[in-house]
């Protein structure tokens, strides 16, 4: 596209680098913060095996509800150092909280990823080519849209179980309106500019006008979106498990971890003050983000921090 | 105009019958098609002539456009079937054919909709509380941006949307109920009983529904009216109760009906944290019981209220927006 590259103001998008967002990421404090305990979480959520030092499974009596920062006597009288104390089982939370972390950002990010991806392309469908297609499509939405996600989750898990794979399926299943709606809108106020017109007066077909005109411009609506949704989603996540409806007992999930927890209220509340603030850190870590992304990503705000 | 206004109603109205109906329909083919009732009620203990009993009892055996015909029936009669363990209709202790008109039995329905004035009570206090509390906060934050005390509020709103409920609702107890003891940890009754259990409730509420007053207020500050009516000496505050708050009230009423929605949400399981007799409890009780037919009649009462919520708030917006067109879609 030869009148595209010799637009002015792509030629100072041009000289947006990755440095600038970088700098402008360390300007904000709080999100630089919150993109770091993200990466960690990743991390130890991909690596869980490798940097554990505890079976996050295997109950040991003798350990039971140790208060954080003690310690308990291992195998041939080696001292046992648990940072965030024991469960009721005597098995070590840190272990366990790291181990439910890759639970959660598993469920967050896969759901997400299959839901937006579904959304995305049923809202390219539904916006870019329009008439009956569309209205069966935007129903279906409206549908959705007017019954909470979660009652269908509930009950959907309720019928067909629980475990990791159909967790991640069904809250798949329910939250692709989301990202439908969004796309659709973006997708017909597109249409009408000049620039798509134009495409198709010099004859791009309709798939070059959708991959290479329409989503470059959905992509950051798309990132706030994911990221808020996988926030949602992990709390979903949790609040499904602490009904027994998501993984099942020996799993270290953060809402099942919660819902043992409130037997021991009262003699060990670290039981269930450690996993729900490993949630609240985490959703609250991604609505941060998704907040500095959208004004970082916004043409018209963006100046103001990129510079 | 009123005959207008009348056909808006009933086009309402229809919509969101057509709507329970849909969803029902889908929990119907979901619960009782797709999954078994029967197996999954008595799990691994039951045989398999246990489980062709409960199934005979409950009509499962029966072709399924008979048993779709009597679900629907009973939609429209306000009935579900009775319960499995509520009252004493164990599908194990009678035979299948007697168990229609007994006195014996329990309605789900009726069971479901004795909970109603608890829930509705919670709700309505939690929601109130909550746009008295962030309509003001908003406002406050909207007139001063950018400074502290709008970084504060916004802040403490994010950390609001952030925060699992049901696991506040425990700090909550750990610190107000087992610590300073000035309420009590659960239960139903007094004033005191229902102050913890409305705060983990409305937190979420508080935090969308100041954010989205907030921006909503900026951008409608940022107006040339305003412009001009700041120009002609008219004190911000004024401008903002009388004129703004009502231009940016539609995307606000949007929002409390979203939270209102989310609130009905939450309390499944707060209600189940506090022992609170309401509907959220008894579908927990239920699904922990894996009692189909009462979880049907559960979400059946929950979805009403859902439809009601939207419905109030479609109301809304014809009342807020004159220039609304509702002939047409």
């Amino acid at each position: 596209m030869v009148i595209e590259n010799n637009n002015s103001n792509e030629a100072r998008e041009r000289k947006i680098k990755f440095t600038h967002y970088l700098w402008a990421l360390i300007k904000e404090p709080y999100v630089f913060v919150a993109v770091l305990f993200l990466i960690i979480l990743i991390f130890a959520a991909i690596f869980a095996d490798l940097i554990v030092a505890y079976d996050p499974l295997r109950p040991n009596i003798l350990s039971a509800r140790l208060t954080p920062f003690s310690e308990s006597k291992g195998m041939g009288g080696v001292a046992n150092f648990h940072l965030l104390g024991t469960d009721a089982l005597g098995r070590d939370m840190l272990t366990r909280l790291i181990y439910g972390a890759r639970v959660s950002v598993s469920v967050g990010v896969l759901a997400v990823t299959i839901a937006g991806t579904i959304g995305t392309i049923l809202g390219l469908i539904a916006g870019y080519y329009g008439r009956m297609t569309e209205s069966i499509i935007m129903r279906t939405v409206d549908g959705f849209m007017a019954i909470p996600s979660l009652f269908i989750a509930l009950f959907v898990l309720f019928v067909l179980g629980g475990g990791l794979l159909n967790m991640i399926l069904i809250l798949a299943f329910v939250r692709w309106v989301v990202f439908t709606r969004l796309v659709r809108g973006i997708t017909i106020s597109l249409k009408e500019t000049s620039f798509i017109e134009a495409a198709r007066a010099i004859g791009a077909s309709d798939s070059r006008i959708i991959f290479k005109h329409i989503l470059p411009h959905l992509i950051s609506p798309l990132l706030v979106l994911a990221t808020l949704e996988v926030a949602l989603l992990i709390l979903a996540e949790a609040g499904l498990s602490f009904l027994g409806l998501g993984l099942e007992p020996p799993q270290p999930s953060w809402g099942l971890m919660v819902a043992r927890g409130r037997e021991y209220i009262r003699e060990a509340p670290w039981m269930i003050i450690l996993p729900g603030l490993s949630i609240f850190l985490t959703t609250l870590s991604l609505n941060l983000v998704a907040n500095w992304l959208r004004t970082i990503t916004d043409p018209v705000q963006r100046w103001r921090w990129l510079i | 105009m009123k005959k207008l206004f009348s056909n808006f109603l009933f086009r309402r109205f229809i919509g969101s019958l057509l709507m329970l109906f849909i969803v029902m329909s889908i929990v119907f083919i979901v619960g009782r098609q797709i999954g078994d009732p029967a197996r999954m009620y008595l799990q691994m203990v039951g045989s398999e002539d246990d489980v062709r009993l409960v199934r005979e009892r409950m009509g499962l055996e029966d072709p399924i456009h008979i048993q779709y015909k009597r679900f629907v029936r009973g939609m429209i009669t306000l009935d579900f079937g009775d319960t499995f363990r509520f009252g004493a209709s164990h599908p194990l202790m009678q035979r299948p054919k007697e168990h229609r008109g007994e006195a014996d039995n329990l309605a789900t329905l009726p069971l479901a909709a004795d909970r109603l004035p608890a829930t509705l009570f919670l709700c309505a206090v939690s929601i109130i509380f909550s746009v008295a509390v962030s309509i003001p906060l908003g406002m406050f934050a909207a007139m001063r941006p950018r400074t502290l005390g709008d970084k504060i509020i916004n802040v403490l709103t994010l950390a609001g949307v952030s925060i699992v409920e049901y696991w506040f609702a425990f700090m909550l107890i750990i610190i107000f109920a087992v610590t300073l003891g000035w309420f009590p940890t659960s239960g139903y009754g007094t004033f005191s009983h229902v102050f913890l259990p409305a705060f983990a409730l409305s937190l979420r509420a508080i935090g969308r529904i100041t954010q989205l007053t907030r921006s909503s207020l900026l951008d409608e500050l940022s107006k040339p009216y305003v412009r001009a009516a700041r120009g002609r000496g008219i004190p911000v505050y004024r401008i903002a109760f009388i004129h703004v708050l009502r231009n940016a009230s539609i995307p606000i009423v949007t929002t409390i009906g979203d939270e209102t929605i989310n609130i009905l949400t939450g309390v499944i399981i707060i209600e189940s944290v506090f022992a609170w007799p309401g509907i959220g409890a008894l579908t927990v009780d239920a699904l922990k019981l894996r009692d189909l037919p009462l979880i049907e009649a559960t979400i059946f009462l929950l979805i009403v209220m859902v439809l009601l919520v939207n419905f109030t708030v479609d109301l809304m917006y014809y009342f807020l927006n004159p220039r609304a067109n509702t002939t047409g879609k």
